[in-house]
């Protein structure tokens, strides 16, 4: 443990948070030099609807097709690169999945190692 | 830097078991999501991304075998959910245990309620060590005699046979969340508990499965204007009418259910102020509280965030009264945290039995203390080479700066896919449990 005067305390603490906001501005230049178009609120509803939208995504024959009655009446505008882009992971309706997108079979139920 | 924290006596780490594969190769539905001591400490239980309980039980003291005194072994092991398919939205509800909470023990059979993203489950598990011999109607091996070949009766006998244990699934509680489900809490009053998912909080009776009371419903009437979801929810220890739940936005509600039957008006707000010029990109997902647990006092809660822990004393909510940085040198990482998604892993914590110490998970397999009298903290690793029996756990430490000296361990060469996202603290005694994907690592003060 470090014996330290209060206001040379003081100082440091002020510099360790000036410091941290550095830091982290720092990253978010990187972020922002990586991806140009992303959205100024992260914390904001797209993000949050993706959580809340977790989970694997099956073919839905509704879906499949009013999305294509969409496309055929007006181009797509140009996607943002949002995170949900990112990773892939798209609201059910606005991608037709391809059979890429299917995620695997789960395997049949065993007994858990732990046990073992 | 200290060997050991702790108040008073120093602890003294040692490794006592390890449980699960040894292999690289990890099966996804092997990796722990839950572990939980139930109040005696007596059993502890853990719930996997397969949807699988499987308890440990603590060997008796015997001086038979002394060297088992204080192991645990399995006890109980059982499919809690499967997964379902949801035909409505097209969407798999995964069969992941999200938390397993233990009710108090009030007879000789153990009940849990275990929880996946929908549905939460009463299991009872009961011990069979006798069964009836001598049936009239039946043979010793369950045919049925013919009943006009009986001349004479007799008392069935109870007999002793080798200990079985059953869990069957006493209650469903189901149908009652839209979004998933991230807390369970058993209310000190044993006959009511809450269920939370991002948008609302349901207040159950253990007895009645068809209904549910909404107490918190934070879904805004239209979904574009959704901008802080429930994180975690807990009830008071001792206080069946207050409970907690943390936002991603990292504030904290304390809510009172006498004030009325629907609790979104808070009786508490808590919230730790911030500069608005130092905010950044990062500033609101690090600041989302991934876990939110009272002390067993009931005076101070902790909230874990994507950095840090913090203490708050309920009776302050301007600001925490205490704050541990547990990986300070992630924050010149985020970029590459967020593009791996590492940002957004929900890390718990939890107190020992005297509100002394805490203690939560970071990456690389390392997990982290803090002692809250002596402000001494230990970094350990979960790890199969230190997993000689009884051997002392070596602290660990990561180097940020350039010069990196012997046994110390840059940033850059932690491994973010081993993380400890789960640890348990024995209620009594200082054992703890920490979950390392889909290993169970048990640690024990050597003073035990």
């Amino acid at each position: 443990m470090e014996d330290t005067k209060p206001e040379e305390t003081n100082v440091e603490e002020q510099k360790e948070e000036e410091n941290k906001i550095c830091l982290e501005k720092l990253e978010e230049a990187k972020l922002k030099d990586k991806y140009p178009h992303l959205g100024n609120k992260p914390g904001g509803s797209d993000l949050l609807r993706k959580r809340l939208q977790k989970g694997p995504k099956y073919f839905d024959s509704g879906d499949y097709n009013m999305a294509k009655a969409k496309t055929k009446n007006k181009q797509l505008p140009v996607a943002q690169m949002e995170k949900v882009e990112i990773t892939g992971d798209h609201i059910t309706g606005d991608h037709i999945p391809t059979p890429q997108d299917l995620p695997q079979r789960k395997p049949s139920l065993v007994a858990s190692k732990l046990a073992g | 830097m200290m060997a050991g924290v702790g108040g008073g006596n120093d602890f003294q780490w040692c490794f006592s078991q390890v449980k699960g594969a040894t292999d690289e190769d990890v099966a996804e539905a092997d990796i722990i999501s839950t572990v939980e001591f139930n109040y005696s400490g007596e059993l502890l239980a853990t719930g996997d991304k397969g949807g699988r309980v499987v308890i440990f039980q603590r060997e008796q003291e015997s001086k038979n075998r002394p060297l088992s005194r204080g192991e645990y072994n399995v006890y109980s092991t059982f499919q809690s959910h499967e997964p379902e398919f949801d035909y409505l939205k097209s969407l798999e509800i995964e069969e992941k245990i999200n938390k397993i909470r233990w009710l108090p023990q009030q007879n000789a059979a153990h009940f849990l309620l275990s929880t996946n993203d929908k549905t939460i489950k009463l299991w009872k598990i009961s011990e069979r060590d006798k069964r009836a011999e001598g049936y009239n109607l039946k043979d010793e091996d369950g045919r049925l005699r013919d009943p006009f070949r009986i001349t004479s009766l007799r008392v069935p006998v109870l007999m002793p046979m080798d200990l079985m244990v059953e869990a069957s699934p006493r209650r469903i509680f189901a149908n009652a969340h839209t979004y998933h489900i991230n807390s369970i809490s058993v209310n000190s009053d044993y006959e009511t508990y809450l269920s939370a998912d991002d948008l609302r909080i349901n207040l159950w009776h253990l007895e009645i499965t068809d209904r549910s009371f909404n107490i918190v419903d934070i879904k805004p009437a239209n979904m574009e204007e959704l901008t802080e979801v429930i994180t975690a929810a807990e009830c008071h220890p001792h206080q069946c009418n207050v409970f907690v739940y943390s936002s991603s936005k990292g504030t904290i509600r304390l809510c009172d259910m006498r004030a009325g039957a629907l609790c979104d008006r808070h009786s508490k707000f808590f919230e730790e102020p911030e500069d608005p010029s130092s905010r950044s990109f990062f500033s609101e997902i690090i600041s989302s509280i991934s876990d939110v647990k009272f002390s067993h006092s009931g005076r101070y809660m902790m909230t874990r965030d994507y950095l840090s822990v913090k203490v708050w004393d309920l009776n302050m909510e301007n600001r925490p009264v205490e704050t541990y940085q547990v990986h300070e040198y992630l924050r010149s990482k985020l970029c590459s945290l967020y593009e791996n998604d590492c940002i957004f892993d929900k890390f718990e914590c939890c107190w020992n039995g005297s509100d002394s110490a805490i203690m939560t998970g970071s990456y690389n397999n390392f997990f982290r203390m803090f002692d809250r009298n002596t402000r001494r903290d230990i970094t350990l690793e979960a790890s199969r080479e230190n997993s000689k029996p009884r051997a002392m756990l070596k602290p660990r430490k990561v180097c940020t700066g350039g010069k990196r000296k012997k046994d110390e361990i840059s940033v850059d060469s932690l491994d973010f896919n081993k993380k400890i996202l789960h640890t348990a603290w024995h209620p009594k005694e200082n054992v703890i449990a920490v979950a390392a994907t889909n290993n169970l690592y048990i640690f024990q003060d050597k003073l035990n």
